[in-house]
């Protein structure tokens, strides 16, 4: 009976993490999959929503910035404001150039947010990080606490999902798309392209600082290595690039299966003996490269492709139907 | 002023010169093949890696073995392209970014698991530092420093001198012309590569000589690589040689206490500098220096 309680419990931090990780990829889906924009520092803004959520809603304590007392919700939207406000003043400079300024802009930034969150010990207790964060429910009995925070993340993502395909179909995202696709077209239409690209990489932004204040709950703990471009940048891409991209369905299928896998084979590798389960630790990295890899040569369109809303059809007539192009025939 | 001589202006030109050497692949892939190769930085360390085994095994100097680590990770490059690179050649470049990014962490997790995350050091012992007058220099600064010259000279004949060179230089200006006239591409694009890898290889080694060897120190040099190609102007290998100059020296000088006792920015963030200098090129000078091409 306990092995199997504890299996249950194993299940449900599998779904949290995952819907954690399937806020961050719609987050990258809005930027990458809507608007064609390659955010190459995901790490930065999540490590500002999580820094963000700890500072605001730890008690005090000596060696960090802390006592605010921030409600939780409140501090969770303080998270996605910081992140967006980061993301405008990136995007603002890097918009206008070439998608490969924006990745290497957006890397660095988030390098230096790893600094910043690593010097300033006197805000943020630098490499030892800030622990003992409110998580919300903690005070129910377990397993009813981990459920409540399971079902809290999974409505946040239900949320974001209802309101990106309402996005995505409405006028908006088809200008996105247009962008993505023909951005002197767009232009030829009248679209303000660097007006619509700030807003999908603020938006997009804003979700990962969001999907960054529900990790710094769930984990109770973060330190400078939360930005670690390993697991927050490169496993979101890979999440979102296998799902889907340009799917808000294949990037929540995506989050949560490479998340499953990802869990799963630490398992698998911390029963090797000690020498070993060090080092294959980064097999999985390299079976994660391979992954995105072959997906990226075999099947660009990941596990779900893209849909493209049908017209209306009390306009037919006046726009024939679109065909799903696909990114790679561009 | 002999402090700031020493320990400040002469540390930022042996950075500069690693920086230059680093930039001049990821400037030349730039142009050459249109794309930001975030893997440049992990070859780096790979060619690092190999040349410290090639250490071990032979007990000779790291600069002697040197040359055979860079044809080591020039043959491993090569493969990579073939099986990374090669099949985007007619995509939109964000596909050879997203692929570059991912092999980036290929190549960094096959070295963690080969040769594990410990700190090596590519030499024993301590330096004693030569003195001319009030002057001092660490030998191996002079050495690296000699060395970087000789390979930017290198560099510099084979781009003005030699027909794949020029056939380089041709591609980087204008591809389409370039392959009309009938240059041969794909070797135009190995040339690139093997280039490319060689110096990186080079810098890495100078960077283990004057530090030591860990499984991130490709990574960390990406950013400042990455800005000294576009302060140079990208497709510019000129450019990236002074870009790397005025990043490394910059770098060291922006912990000299210029204003009262302390440094003017905390060391820890140097890192920093870099990345502030590059955007604010990107926002005023987006070409770079050296008027590169500018997307």
């Amino acid at each position: 009976m306990e092995q199997y309680y504890g299996y249950f419990i194993y299940a449900l931090s599998l779904l949290t993490m995952g819907g954690i990780y399937s806020v961050l990829a719609l987050g990258l889906n809005v930027q990458w999959g809507f608007t064609g924009l390659f955010n190459a520092g995901i790490a930065g803004f999540f490590a500002v929503g999580a820094y963000t959520q700890a500072l605001l809603t730890t008690p005090i304590y000596r060696d960090h910035l802390g006592g605010y007392n921030w409600p939780i919700p409140l501090a969770m939207l303080a998270a996605m404001v910081l992140s967006a406000v980061v993301a405008y003043a990136v995007a603002k400079i890097c918009i206008r150039l070439r998608s490969d300024y924006l990745a290497i802009a957006t890397i660095g930034i988030a390098e230096i947010v790893r600094l910043i969150f690593k010097n300033e010990i006197w805000a943020t207790n630098g490499p030892r990080g800030v622990s003992q964060i409110p998580k919300a429910f903690e005070g129910l009995p377990q397993p009813w606490n981990t459920l409540a925070f399971l079902g809290m993340v999974l409505t946040i993502v239900a949320l974001i999902y209802l309101a990106l395909e309402r996005a995505r179909t409405a006028p908006w995202g088809r200008v996105m798309t247009a962008i993505r696709e023909n951005e002197t077209a767009a232009a030829a239409a009248g679209k303000n392209i660097e007006g619509f690209r700030l807003e999908s990489f603020v938006i997009g932004s804003a979700l990962m600082g969001l999907g960054g204040a529900l990790m710094a709950q769930y984990l109770k703990q973060i330190d400078p290595n939360v930005s670690d471009p390993l697991t927050a940048t490169f496993l979101v891409f890979v999440m979102l690039i296998v799902g889907g991209s340009a799917n808000n369905r294949g990037a929540v299928l995506g989050a949560m299966l490479m998340w499953t896998v990802w869990s799963s084979t630490e398992i698998l590798t911390s029963r090797l003996p000690d020498e070993f389960a060090i080092r294959s630790a980064y097999v999985r990295v390299f079976l994660i490269g391979l992954i995105l890899q072959f997906i990226l040569q075999k099947r660009p369109q990941g596990i779900l492709p893209e849909t493209r809303p049908k017209p209306n059809p009390r306009h037919r007539g006046d726009n024939s139907p679109v065909k799903n192009s696909g990114r790679t025939t561009e | 002023m002999m402090e700031f001589l020493n320990f400040y202006l002469v540390p930022g030109v042996v950075l500069g010169c690693i920086y230059a050497l680093g930039a001049i692949g990821i400037s030349l892939t730039f142009g050459i093949l249109r794309f930001s190769n975030f893997a440049h930085g992990d070859t780096m360390t790979l060619g690092v890696y190999i040349t410290l085994s090639l250490v071990q095994v032979s007990g000779l100097h790291p600069l002697a073995v040197a040359p055979v680590a860079m044809l080591l990770t020039t043959g491993l490059v090569l493969g990579m392209d073939l099986a990374f690179f090669k099949p985007f050649r007619k995509s939109p470049t964000i596909m050879l970014v997203i692929a570059s990014f991912g092999l980036m962490l290929m190549i960094r997790s096959m070295i963690q698991f080969f040769w594990g995350v410990q700190l090596h050091a590519l030499r024993i012992g301590i330096e004693k530092m030569a003195f001319f007058g009030p002057f001092a220099i660490l030998p191996r600064h002079i050495m690296i420093v000699g060395a970087a010259v000789v390979l930017m000279m290198a560099v510099h004949l084979m781009l003005t001198r030699t027909k794949i060179g020029k056939a380089m230089r041709a591609t980087s200006d204008n591809p389409e012309l370039a392959a009309l006239t009938g240059i041969d591409t794909e070797l135009v694009i190995r040339a690139t590569w093997a280039m490319g890898a060689s110096l990186a290889v080079a810098a890495g080694v100078f960077l283990g000589l004057d530090t030591h060897v860990e499984t991130m120190m490709g990574f960390k040099l990406l950013l400042p690589m990455f800005a000294a190609a576009i302060l140079g102007g990208i497709g510019r290998p000129y450019g990236a040689v002074a870009g790397g100059l005025v990043i490394g020296i910059v770098e060291e000088l922006s912990s000299y206490p210029w204003i009262g006792e302390t440094p003017l920015l905390s060391p820890g963030y140097k890192a920093g500098v870099a990345f502030a200098i590059m955007v604010a090129m990107l926002i005023w000078k987006p070409q770079g220096l050296f008027r590169g091409r500018q997307f």
